[in-house]
């Protein structure tokens, strides 16, 4: 057994909340960048400029990209031959969360959903546990706002709707959403497994390095005839009109039961923000 | 941007007349900020028949929640947040003399139509651009509301704060005609 101190995933924690929500990753600022110059529109090709202005001062001066610095939603790839020691593995995280959110200067932004009362540090946290092999722990923290998670859906389809009801619904969520999730998106899609698998899978989609595509065949050619479906939106750059609606598409599947067919659709805005270590 | 303009506040309703959509607006004045809570306390205020503890009147709201001050910042990022979710209150706000509000994503029509009653207009920040938007927060100052937080009113002196006109005070919507003019469904 390996032992891994909690003392060490608050630090760790702490730490990534700080640079998810200052330092866009490389991935985003590359497609970004390709979306300035394939832009169509004026106004889209200004606004993408700013974007990338934008992303320069946030990270040399170490300012939130956005000042929605989200709910903390952490995934935790823990191996089974790892020991936590020194307290609970879930307070370690949250005290990463509050420390982070309040170091970094960030927006406070959770709070009970019925009475509106705010919690004041940012927690709790989402937490996401897979225990999987080996004797390392993996953290990966994306603080998500919920101008995009607001325009997410998820929707049981019948088996008889198929592959071409599932583009419907993935397209007709990008049109509802136009404007409100900071477009250009990212758009993680969800297909197969239960409900909640289904949304899991939408959400994990949109943690994948930005524009890479997947590894089977038949679903790296579904992503790439979604963005190209949804780039003919028009919506464009803050959806004020153009060509880059969505800077990629990722879609991850599991199989399902024989009368299901859940799709779930997660929305990413630009900034896209997702940092991870291992311990 | 080839053209743009520059809005100083307070400004006449002829000049806000003379804005297009598509235009860019740098900026420079005092804006108000308001967003989902401080929208709902100010509504509840003026069904009980109380006051406001702001004047509404020739106001430019902004709709934003920000970060925190850094030491030596004025204000933490600041970009928009989506105004729809302010929809539902902004008629009666309208009325009683907004003319100017701030915040990113479409509005309903309900919104539209108060807008073109009251001769209002409507700009689009860039959301997610806070950062680059705290840089034109010259003053910050919390003038209502304060047991809100991020949420309270506050006083914002800016200079040069770039916008778009996206819905202008003949109703005109850049959410429509802007998609529409690259659609190719």
């Amino acid at each position: 057994m390996r032992e891994i101190h909690v003392n060490q995933i608050v630090e760790t924690v702490q730490k990534l909340c700080i640079e998810a929500c200052c330092y866009l990753e490389d991935d985003v600022k590359k497609l970004l960048n390709k979306a300035y110059h394939e832009e169509k529109s004026e106004l889209g090709k200004n606004i993408l400029k700013q974007i990338q202005k934008n992303i320069h001062i946030a990270e040399t001066e170490t300012i939130p990209l956005c000042q929605d610095t989200g709910m903390a939603v952490v995934f935790l790839e823990i191996g089974q031959d790892v020991h936590i020691t020194g307290g609970s593995l879930y307070h370690a995280i949250n005290e990463g969360v509050r420390r982070g959110y309040e170091l970094g200067f960030m927006r406070k932004s959770v709070l009970d959903p019925i009475t509106r009362v705010n919690t004041r540090d940012n927690t709790p946290a989402v937490v996401h546990y897979n225990i999987v092999e080996g004797d390392r722990l993996k953290i990966t923290v994306a603080p998500k706002g919920f101008g995009s998670e607001n325009m997410s859906r998820l929707k049981m389809l019948k088996p008889s709707q198929g592959i071409e009801g599932v583009k419907e619904f993935v397209l007709d969520t990008v049109l509802k959403a136009a404007a409100n999730p900071c477009p250009p998106i990212i758009v993680g899609v969800g297909i197969g497994g239960t409900m909640e698998k289904a949304a899991l899978m939408a959400k994990q989609a949109i943690l994948r390095d930005a524009g890479t595509p997947s590894s089977r065949p038949n679903i790296a050619s579904l992503e790439k005839e979604l963005l190209e479906l949804i780039n003919k939106s028009g919506i464009g750059p803050q959806g004020l009109g153009g060509t880059s609606t969505a800077l990629a598409v990722h879609v991850e599947t599991y199989p399902t039961h024989i009368a299901g067919l859940p799709v779930a659709v997660n929305i990413q805005c630009h900034v896209a923000r997702h940092k991870q270590a291992i311990l | 941007m080839s053209k743009y303009k520059v809005l100083s506040l307070p400004c006449s309703t002829i000049e806000l007349e003379s804005l297009n959509i598509g235009e860019m607006v740098y900026i420079t004045g005092t804006l108000i900020t308001a967003r989902d809570a401080a929208h709902k306390r100010m509504i509840e205020l003026l069904k009980e028949g109380k006051a406001l503890p702001i004047n509404i009147k020739g106001q430019a709201l902004y709709y934003v929640g920000p970060c925190p001050a850094k030491p030596g910042q004025v204000i933490g990022s600041c970009g928009p947040t989506t105004s729809s979710r302010m929809d539902a209150y902004t008629p009666t706000l309208l009325d009683l003399g907004l003319k100017i509000m701030i915040g990113k994503g479409q509005r309903d029509s309900s919104v539209i139509d108060a807008m073109v009653r009251n001769k209002a207009v409507y700009l689009a920040a860039i959301g997610g651009t806070g950062a680059l938007l705290s840089k034109c927060v010259k003053k910050a100052k919390i003038i209502a509301f304060e047991d809100l937080g991020t949420e309270a009113i506050y006083s914002l002196t800016v200079e040069n704060f770039p916008a778009i006109v996206a819905i202008d005070t003949k109703g005109n919507n850049l959410f429509n005609v802007g998609p529409a003019a690259f659609c190719k469904l």
